[in-house]
C-alpha cells in the first residue's frame, strides 16, 4: 500500500500546476529557438518571452518594461537591493531600513552592504511579526537610500502593512523594495497602489517550476547589470532566456491571481480550523499575528516537544510540515524570524510550520487534527524539559 | 529517510529506555535550552558490584539526540562503571551506523550525561575518582543559520 503523503510545506515549495507544466510543455522541443535569434524559430521564442512578461505585469499591476527575469527569488533580491544600494551610495546616502526577520537573501546582502560601509537599521519585528509604518518613518534619514521589507514572512505569515510603508517611503523619496516571494500568488499585490519601487518573486511558491523568478523595478529606477555577457533584460542580466521556466512562471502566476480570492478563502478556513483545533493541546502558542496572515500559514509551538522530532514523527504519519528549530538547519540556533518575536529559546525550538497549498483538502485537516497533538505527546513523554515544566522548575509562557 | 540511517531512525521511533528512576543513585544532566537539546540520564547503580543496573532518560532534542540517548544507554545498561565511564561519542555514533556530521554533538552529549550521572553517584557517596577524567561538558558552537 502506497503510504499516504499529506504536504503541507507549501511555504519551502509548491507541486506544478497542471496548466504550468502543460504551458512549458512546447518549449522544451517544438519551440525551442534563442529570443536573440532573428529567425522565425527565435522569433517564436522571443513572443513566448514577451507573452511571459506582459503576463506578470499584469499580475502585479505595472508594465511589461518594469518586469526583469531572474533565476529566483535569492537573485532577484540581491539584485534589487544592491542596485538601490549603489545608487544611493551615489548620492552619499548609505543607510538602509530593514526588519530583523527577513529572508536570508536579504539579511545576508545587507550584512555584506555593511562591510561596504553601509549602515543598516534593523526594525525590531512586535511579538506579532508585524512593524508599524510610523516606525519605518520614524528611521527614515537624509541619508536613508532604500527601505527593504518582507510583504510576506514566510515563517510566521504575517503580512505587513505595505501600502503604508510604501506610501510613507514614497512620500520621504525613498526607494522602497519588498521581498514578495510568500505573497505574490497568494495575495494581492498592487505595485502602483503598495507605491512599490522594487519587488521580488519565485515562480516555485505559486506552483511554478524553480529555478526561476523576476523582479519589478520601476520605470526609472536604475538597475544594476548583475551579470555581464549579454544584451537579455536590457543588458541587467545577461544569459539566454530559461523560456520553458519564464513560461511555466507566467502561466502559473496568472492562475494563481485568477483563482486568488476562491483559493484565499479555501485556505483560511482550514488554517483557521487548524489553528483552533491545534491550539487546544495543552501548552501551544500561535506564532504570529492571527489577522494579518497568510491564507495557509500555521505556525505553533508546543512547549518541550523539540521541532525536529516533532517532524520526524510527523514524517513517519505521511504528514511533510517543517519548524523553526535549529535542529532542522546546520546551526543550532533556532530561527531568526522566531527569535526576533521575543520567543524565548526554548520555545523558538518548539515549532510547527504547516503551510497549505492548493492540493490540501478538509480530510487532510482532519488527519493531522487527530495525528499532531499525539505527535506532541510523544515528544513531550520524551523530553526532560517537558518535565521541568510538569515540575514548574520552568514556568509555562502559554496557557493550559 | 536520508538524514538518518536505519538504526538512528529505529532508536528515534522506538526509543530504549525513555523514563524517570525515582530513587536514582546518579543523574546527570546536560546540554541547554539555548541549543535545542537537553539530555537527562538515571542511573540504578549496584553498589556491591559497580553495575549498571538500570538507566533510564529523558531527553529533549532532535532525532539523533533522542536516538544516541536512547543507544547510549543500552550500551552501558547491565555493565559495570568502570565500562561506562570508557564510553565515547564515537562508540555511540557507529553503533547507530553513523551520525551527519553536523548531529555529532548529540552523541557527544550523550557520553557527557553519562560521565555526568556517574560522576553524580561518586560525589553523592562519598566515592574518590580522578577528577581529571570528568571535564566540565563543552559549550556547544554557535553558528549562523542556514537555510
Amino acid at each position: 500500500m502506497e503510504k499516504k503523503i499529506i504536504y503541507v510545506d507549501n511555504a519551502a515549495t509548491t507541486a506544478m500546476s497542471d496548466r504550468a507544466i502543460a504551458a512549458m510543455q512546447p518549449y522544451f522541443k517544438g519551440i525551442y529557438g534563442n529570443p536573440s535569434s532573428l529567425h522565425t524559430v527565435g522569433q517564436t521564442a522571443k513572443e513566448a518571452l514577451d507573452g511571459a512578461r506582459r503576463k506578470i505585469a499584469a499580475c502585479l499591476n505595472c508594465e511589461p518594461g518594469e518586469v526583469y527575469f531572474t533565476s529566483g527569488g535569492s537573485e532577484a533580491d540581491n539584485q534589487c537591493i544592491r542596485s538601490a544600494a549603489l545608487q544611493g551610495a551615489k548620492k552619499g546616502k548609505k543607510h538602509i531600513i530593514s526588519t530583523a526577520f527577513e529572508h536570508h537573501a536579504v539579511l545576508h546582502t545587507l550584512k555584506k552592504l555593511e562591510k561596504e560601509g553601509f549602515e543598516v537599521t534593523y526594525l525590531d519585528v512586535h511579538g506579532n511579526g508585524l512593524i508599524t509604518a510610523e516606525e519605518v518613518k520614524a528611521a527614515i534619514r537624509p541619508d536613508t537610500a532604500l527601505v527593504t521589507i518582507m510583504y510576506a514572512n514566510n515563517e510566521v505569515g504575517t503580512i505587513q502593512p505595505i501600502s503604508q510603508i510604501g506610501k510613507v517611503c514614497r512620500e520621504a523619496g525613498v526607494v522602497f523594495h519588498t521581498d514578495a516571494v510568500q505573497a505574490a500568488g497568494h495575495i494581492p499585490v498592487d505595485v502602483r497602489a503598495d507605491s512599490i519601487d522594487m519587488l521580488s518573486l519565485s515562480a516555485h511558491k505559486f506552483h511554478g517550476p524553480k529555478g526561476v523568478g523576476a523582479l519589478y523595478c520601476r520605470k526609472g529606477l536604475p538597475l544594476l547589470t548583475f551579470i555581464e555577457g549579454g544584451a537579455q533584460e536590457k543588458g541587467k542580466r545577461a544569459g539566454t532566456e530559461n523560456i520553458p521556466g519564464i513560461v511555466g512562471m507566467a502561466a502559473a502566476l496568472e492562475e494563481a491571481c485568477g483563482n486568488m480570492q476562491e483559493n484565499a478563502e479555501r485556505l483560511t478556513r482550514m488554517r483557521d480550523r487548524l489553528i483552533d483545533g491545534l491550539l487546544k493541546v495543552p501548552y501551544s502558542g500561535l506564532n504570529g499575528d492571527r489577522e494579518h496572515r497568510l491564507p495557509g500559514n500555521i505556525n505553533i509551538s508546543f512547549e518541550g516537544a523539540e521541532g525536529e522530532s516533532l517532524i520526524l514523527y510527523a514524517d513517519a504519519l505521511g504528514i511533510c510540515l517543517s519548524s523553526g528549530s535549529a535542529c532542522t538547519t546546520a546551526s543550532l540556533q533556532p530561527s531568526h524570524v522566531l527569535m526576533s518575536l521575543g520567543l524565548p529559546h526554548e520555545v523558538a525550538h518548539c515549532s510547527l510550520r504547516i503551510t497549505l497549498g492548493d492540493t490540501n483538502t478538509e480530510e487532510d485537516v482532519d488527519y493531522m487534527l487527530v495525528h499532531i497533538p499525539e505527535v506532541v505527546k510523544k515528544v513531550r513523554d520524551i523530553s526532560s524539559l517537558w518535565d521541568d515544566y510538569v515540575s514548574g522548575k520552568i514556568k509555562h509562557i502559554y496557557d493550559k | 529517510m536520508a538524514l538518518y540511517s536505519d538504526k538512528v531512525m529505529d532508536h528515534f521511533t522506538n526509543p530504549r529506555n525513555v523514563g524517570i528512576i525515582e530513587d536514582a543513585d546518579g543523574i546527570g544532566e546536560v546540554g541547554n535550552a539555548v541549543c535545542g537539546d537537553i539530555m537527562k540520564i538515571y542511573l540504578k547503580i549496584d553498589k556491591e558490584s559497580g553495575i549498571i543496573s538500570d538507566v533510564k532518560f529523558k531527553t529533549f532534542g532532535c532525532g539523533s539526540a533522542i536516538a544516541s540517548s536512547s543507544m547510549a544507554t543500552e550500551m552501558i545498561k547491565g555493565k559495570p562503571l568502570s565500562q561506562a565511564l570508557e564510553l565515547t561519542n564515537k562508540a555511540v555514533a557507529e553503533a547507530l551506523d553513523g551520525l551527519p556530521a553536523h548531529k555529532m554533538h548529540c552523541s557527544v552529549l550523550a557520553e557527557e550525561a553519562i560521565r555526568a550521572a556517574i560522576k553524580d553517584y561518586y560525589d553523592k557517596n562519598g566515592i574518590e575518582y580522578d577528577r581529571s577524567k570528568f571535564p566540565e561538558p563543552h559549550e556547544e558552537e554557535h553558528g549562523e543559520t542556514e537555510e
